[in-house]
């Protein structure tokens, strides 16, 4: 069976079919002994993947041999759990591995450590409790373990730098004890001691420093011993250094090591070894945006890259050029590439080469007639596989133009222009992307050059339609174009050819286009109205609701018709009337029945309220009339004048590649590049002055006489063009009235009072303030006498406030008091301070919430919060207190977007003035977007004072922050169990003295989990997270085990959740014990 | 992370495959192919890193190889991986190989490929470089190999019994897979290293 298995492997490697084998691979891996067992276990790891379904059959083996006390089995157990492993089963082994990290052995160890990297990658929700052991590892006294917990920290850090800056220190401690050679003399490799413990070391701080000088600070003694320590000259040292260069210009730069590292990269560079040079320009490339001098100093060799025989050093070479690209050395550098574009066959290749040129040319074009041709090459030579985006942007270029009129028409005779010569030859082959961008072109620009007659521009276009290889989308954007050029002309002999000829064809699209433009010309009035000339830029209004026909679903409507029901409405009626006997009257329908309509039978006796549906959906209400109807509807359709469909058809065509909203747009007219060719040393040979010359252009912009850093050159460039601004542009659709302005219109009134409440609260705060401390001093009376008449001012603001959902005013119901007492006190400068602490306001005390905890605190202000667990979301209360004597203006507040979470309103807030010694409050309300444990919401304050000061903050939110019980019912419980999907199934261990009932409070209180019933030792509760994914959880008891059972819509639900279970039996268990 | 490991002959037949990265049966064999290709391509002395472009299905993805006499050695890593760190891999793979079958040939890959899997177990797994001491991977696989023995010696003899009484009963059964490309003129085996 063994060597059946071996042949087996070998066959599968070669490509043949053995699926028939893999049920004996698992046989073999459960029943043989420890040979087999091995064998079997190698072939199920090559034959299977994660969910294939044969793999269940293995977990219990596994766990099985986990449990063996021969280390062999335990080995081949851990071996397969990190290779392959179904994520579901992940709990049943978990435990038996985390036990594994106790082991004696090294090797088994260093496995267990694997498999849970393994089970981190796959579903890292499940091993977050166990994030200590991870530590644990990191300080295993065996090398191994420690170097394959990097593998998780690498992975860890990768996702949450911020997360591990405290294990800065011991990552730099054990690079230092590697680099100083304190390793096993085993570890080393070619007398370097363990260079892929370094590698990895060297890519985790990197991560780490990352844009922060203070944990970066920490580990430039080590980068600088790293790079001193790899002198000797082989292939393993280079690389090391390769890593520390890459890290170097990662972290927060120090001077003195940047030095050493672009003296490392000049030694990668100037290498002999093709690999070293490689990697030495991929060094460069990515240190390039930081030093452009590097790459001058390296022209030379740059150059001699460019012409290398190997296309990957090539390949690699143009990426750097492309990265140095600015307006003066564009020219050179893009025929460079085009060059490479025309070599290339890999169909890879030449989508990202083409993307790149494209971007370039759009960027840095110098003037039209270069900009087109080289547009020209990428089309023609990238073909077809170019991504869409390239043309797309290119016509919106085209069309929106610049701010110079001029300019514009120069390039889109230019285009034109050229295309008339491209369409020229008879027999030329274009790709299709290439043939839609001609005919657009010429569709909309041909008028522009008056020195060609329109009937050759058309005997061209006709001439393609006749084309093979011409594919049907094509030849419609071409019809589109004829139709276009036919509007401006008064008749054509081509056009009337072409339709005939058209009118007769076998595909009916093209029968189709060719009708559409008989009737078009047959009406040029229409076709003008129609077909304006340069409009495609404009926006055009579509009546989306189709209101128009409004009269004719009324008039329907009153012979009888039934009302549009959607589509789900009418489901559900269908399914309730299959359910039950109907005993409603029918009798009120016989107004229908009059209307001899066909669709009697889908009107439901209930639906009897048509007024109320009419207004609503009169789009569809045209589908759904009686037959003869139909047919009018239909027309309607087509359009108010006729040809409405046709419009809004090509329209949707012309607009496809223009409303596409993307950033760069700038192109154009570049003062002529300055050709400042040094004058080179004439005693070189031929080619090296040639060579000398190409780095002189290709270099220009970035040499020293020119003075300008690379960066401030290009952005100087891109200045020159002045876009037309999108503002301007959307401010245009604004005044097109459609349906989006009226919604801006809703929106405006709640905009205005945004900016107002605030001033309300502090009228009525002070209103307020007088009514609740009437016995306070002279003082708080004078300040209030001047306050008072300001409050008044805005007698509709308070209005306003009420109306708001959460309504400030309430919110200060009960706090004033405490708040605003001490204000008289602290006016006469007793500085206060301790009294300043914030608490909740009226309503919200009431509500389940948090402590009241400190975020940040500068001399000024002190930023508090507060949680409030609402029943729908969770409110973050955020106080600000000044604890100045002078009032704080212009305070804002704004928090970060946040990867898992969502805040509903604005996530920035502004105080226009906090007064002195007193606290501002707002509120947040967040939801979970992402299902996370836990998350961080950061933001900052900043406020004026001497100076503009910014304080960042933080705030910690956890899965349980969102979960709210859900009430039900056991039977809707039965129901909703059995419709959802994801289940989670774990066991946890019940100390003797936990009753069924303690725990399942503790289930209650700690998650806020609803119990829905118990019943004898079993029990079931409910649960779900804002705003409504629910999540079932049914436990059992069974021998001192609980067994918990989630299920939840949302898969990553019940993990999370079933991670806080762990974690509230932990904190359970050390309460017990202690 | 190494997303594939594969080692084929001057004639692209495949000696060793293992993939870390669910991939469709046909997918394999035509990365398999198509890496070949582009390996082949290639002069000896140019860089040992490869783009391969959406083979993988992504630009982050590089191949790099070694060729030893008869074999091509390719990785297949991601942007996470250090070039030259794993081309020294592939070196230290190769020089365990050559320790663990004294002087390895394109042979001892095909007939005792599943020795070579277990190595290859030791120093990668689930793609991830776990072990790159050459000291230690030898231990291990000898200590693995010296359980075969005494595993051979004891419980595999009556086994092996039951197996010869079985083929006695059924002849038709092919004693030997033949596998038709194995290119067995001993004097053109070159070793490799």
């Amino acid at each position: 069976m063994k060597e059946c298995m071996v042949r087996l492997i070998y066959c599968e490697m070669l490509g043949y079919e053995s699926s028939f084998g893999y049920i004996h691979a698992i046989k073999l891996a459960q029943q043989g002994n420890l040979l087999e067992k091995r064998v079997g276990y190698l072939a199920v790891s090559l034959f299977l993947h994660e969910n294939h379904e044969l793999l269940l059959l293995l977990v219990n083996t596994v766990v099985k041999d986990l449990q063996s006390t021969n280390l062999v089995e335990v080995c081949m157990a851990l071996t397969i759990v990190s290779q392959i492993f179904p994520r579901e089963m992940i709990p049943a082994v978990l435990p038996l591995i985390e036990d594994k990290l106790q082991h004696s052995k090294e090797i088994i160890r260093r496995k267990a450590v694997q498999a849970l990297y393994k089970f981190y990658l796959i579903a890292p929700n499940q091993v977050q409790h166990i994030h200590d052991k991870f530590r644990k590892a990191l300080c295993d006294r065996d090398v191994g373990v420690m170097a394959a917990s990097l593998h998780i920290y690498l992975q860890m850090v990768k996702e949450n730098s911020s997360g591990y800056k405290d294990l800065t220190g011991s990552f730099v401690t054990i690079l230092k004890q590697v680099v100083g050679g304190k390793l096993p003399i085993d570890f080393n490799y070619h007398s370097v001691p363990a260079p892929w413990l370094q590698i990895q070391l060297l890519r985790i701080l990197g991560l780490l420093g990352k844009d922060d000088p203070r944990t970066s600070e920490l580990m430039y003694d080590v980068l600088d011993e790293s790079l001193r320590r790899a002198e000797i000259n082989h292939n393993i040292t280079y690389a090391i250094l390769f890593e520390c260069v890459q890290t170097i210009y990662t972290i927060h730069p120090k001077s003195e090591l940047l030095e050493k590292a672009a003296k490392c990269i000049g030694k990668f560079v100037l290498s002999s070894k093709i690999n070293l040079k490689y990697l030495g320009l991929k060094a460069l490339t990515y240190v390039i945006q930081q030093d452009p001098n590097l790459a001058l100093q390296h022209q030379m060799t740059i150059i001699e890259c460019l012409d290398h025989p190997d296309p990957i050093i090539k390949r690699e070479t143009l990426e750097l050029l492309y990265r140095i690209t600015n307006g003066q050395n564009v020219i050179v550098i893009v025929q460079k590439m085009l060059d490479y574009l025309k070599q290339s066959k890999e169909e890879y290749t030449i989508i990202s080469l083409a993307g790149k040129i494209a971007e370039l040319a759009e960027k840095y074009a110098p003037d039209n007639e270069w900009f087109i041709q080289t547009m020209n090459a990428v089309f023609s030579v990238g073909g077809d596989v170019v991504h869409p985006d390239i043309p797309n942007n290119f016509l919106r270029l085209l069309a929106e133009g610049f701010d110079d009129g001029k300019e514009d028409e120069q390039l889109r005779l230019y285009a034109v222009q050229s295309y008339l010569a491209l369409l020229e030859e008879e027999d030329a082959f274009y790709p299709q992307k290439f043939l839609q961008v001609m005919s657009w072109v010429l569709g909309e620009y041909s008028s522009l050059v008056t020195d060609v007659d329109t009937e050759i521009i058309l005997t061209r276009l006709h001439r393609l339609l006749k084309k093979t290889f011409v594919t049907p989308e094509t030849k419609a954007w071409i019809m589109a174009a004829v139709t276009k050029i036919a509007s401006r002309t008064s008749c054509s002999k081509t056009v009337d050819k072409l339709i005939q000829e058209f009118s007769t064809s076998l595909d009916t699209c093209m029968r189709q286009y060719a009708f559409e433009l008989k009737h078009l010309c047959e009406d040029k009035v229409l076709m003008k109205s129609l077909l304006p000339f340069d409009a495609s830029c404009n926006d055009i209004v579509v009546d989306a609701s189709l209101s128009f026909l409004d009269g004719f679903v009324a008039e329907g409507l009153g012979h009888g018709a039934a009302p549009y029901k959607p589509h789900h409405q009418r489901q559900e009626e269908k399914l309730s009337q299959e359910k039950a006997l109907n005993f409603e009257p029918y009798g009120l329908s016989f107004a229908s029945s009059m209307s001899s309509s066909g669709f009697t039978g889908r009107q439901s006796p209930t639906g009897l309220s048509f007024g109320s549906d009419t207004s609503g959906n009169s789009a569809e209400t045209g589908h759904k009339e009686t037959n003869s109807l139909k047919l009018d509807g239909v027309r309607k359709l087509w359009g108010k004048e006729g040809y409405l469909p046709k419009k809004e058809n090509k329209i949707g065509k012309e607009d496809e590649p223009l409303t596409v909203p993307c950033g760069s747009l700038l192109a154009g007219h570049v003062a002529d590049p300055p050709v400042s060719q040094s004058d080179q040393v004439a005693t070189l040979s031929e080619e090296e002055k040639e060579k000398q010359q190409l780095a002189s252009t290709l270099f220009v912009g970035l040499g020293s006489n020119a003075g300008v850093s690379l960066m401030g050159k290009a952005d100087m460039a891109t200045q020159k063009f002045k876009r037309k601004s999108k503002i301007n542009e959307t401010q245009n659709t604004e005044e097109t009235p459609d349906i989006q302005n009226s919604a801006a219109l809703a929106l405006g009134p709640l905009l205005d009072t945004l900016p107002s409440n605030k001033e309300g609260h502090e009228g009525d705060e002070h209103t307020r303030l007088r009514k609740a401390s009437p016995c306070s001093s002279d003082t708080v009376e004078d300040n209030l006498a001047f306050e008072k008449p300001q409050s008044l001012k805005k007698p509709g603001l308070d209005n306003k406030l009420l109306h708001s959902s959460l309504s400030s005013s309430s919110l200060f119901a009960d706090s004033n008091i405490e708040i605003f007492h001490p204000l008289p006190s602290a006016q006469c400068e007793s500085a206060n301070k301790t009294l300043l602490a914030p608490s909740l306001p009226g309503e919200l005390a009431e509500l389940p919430h948090s402590e009241v905890v400190e975020l940040c605190q500068s001399d000024d202000l002190a930023l508090h919060l507060c949680k409030v667990w609402t029943d729908d979301s969770l409110l973050l209360a955020v106080f600000v207190s000044n604890k100045n004597t002078s009032a704080l203006n212009a305070v804002n507040l704004v928090f970060e977007k946040a990867e898992h979470f969502r805040i509903l309103e604005s996530p920035a807030y502004q105080f226009s003035v906090i007064e002195a010694q007193s606290v501002e409050h707002c509120q947040q309300c967040v939801q979970m977007d992402k299902i996370c444990t836990q998350g961080i919401l950061s933001g900052s304050i900043n406020y004026q004072s001497e100076m503009e000061t910014r304080l960042e903050f933080s705030i910690t939110l956890s899965l349980l922050d969102f979960i709210r019980p859900m009430e039900m019912t056991t039977e809707d419980f039965g129901r909703l169990w059995l419709s959802l999907s994801n289940d989670v199934k774990q066991n946890l261990k019940m100390s003797s003295q936990d009753s069924f009932s303690a725990a399942l409070n503790t289930l209650q209180q700690k998650l806020k989990l609803h119990i829905v019933d118990i019943i004898g030792n079993e029990g079931i509760l409910a649960c779900q997270l804002l705003s409504s994914v629910p999540c079932l959880l049914h436990c059992r008891i069974h021998a001192g085990m609980l067994a918990l059972w989630f299920r939840s819509p949302c898969s990553a639900l019940p993990d999370s959740l079933l991670y806080q279970c762990q974690k509230s039996q932990h904190s359970d268990l050390s309460e017990l014990a202690s | 992370m190494i997303s594939a490991i594969l080692v084929f002959n001057n004639h692209g037949k495949p000696r060793l495959v293992r993939f870390y990265q669910r991939l469709a049966e046909e997918v394999q064999q035509q990365i398999i192919r198509e890496t070949f290709h582009l390996v082949l391509k290639r002069d000896d002395h140019i860089c040992n890193f490869l783009e391969c472009g959406s083979l993988f299905g992504g630009p982050d993805y590089k191949l790099i190889y070694r060729h030893y006499a008869t074999l091509y050695f390719v990785f297949c890593v991601d942007s996470s991986e250090s070039e030259l760190g794993i081309l020294d891999l592939i070196q230290v793979f190769v020089e365990t190989l050559d320790k663990c079958f004294e002087n390895v040939c394109e042979l001892d890959l095909i007939f005792h490929m599943d020795k070579v899997h277990y190595i290859l177990q030791e120093v990668v797994i689930g793609g991830m470089v776990l072990e790159t001491n050459m000291n230690e991977i030898v231990a291990q696989a000898e200590a693995q190999s010296k359980l075969e023995k005494t595993e051979g010696g004891l419980s595999a003899a009556p086994s092996r019994a039951v197996s010869a009484v079985k083929n006695i009963n059924l002849p038709e059964i092919p004693r030997n897979i033949n596998i038709g490309d194995i290119n067995i003129k001993v004097p053109n085996l070159s070793q490799f290293v």
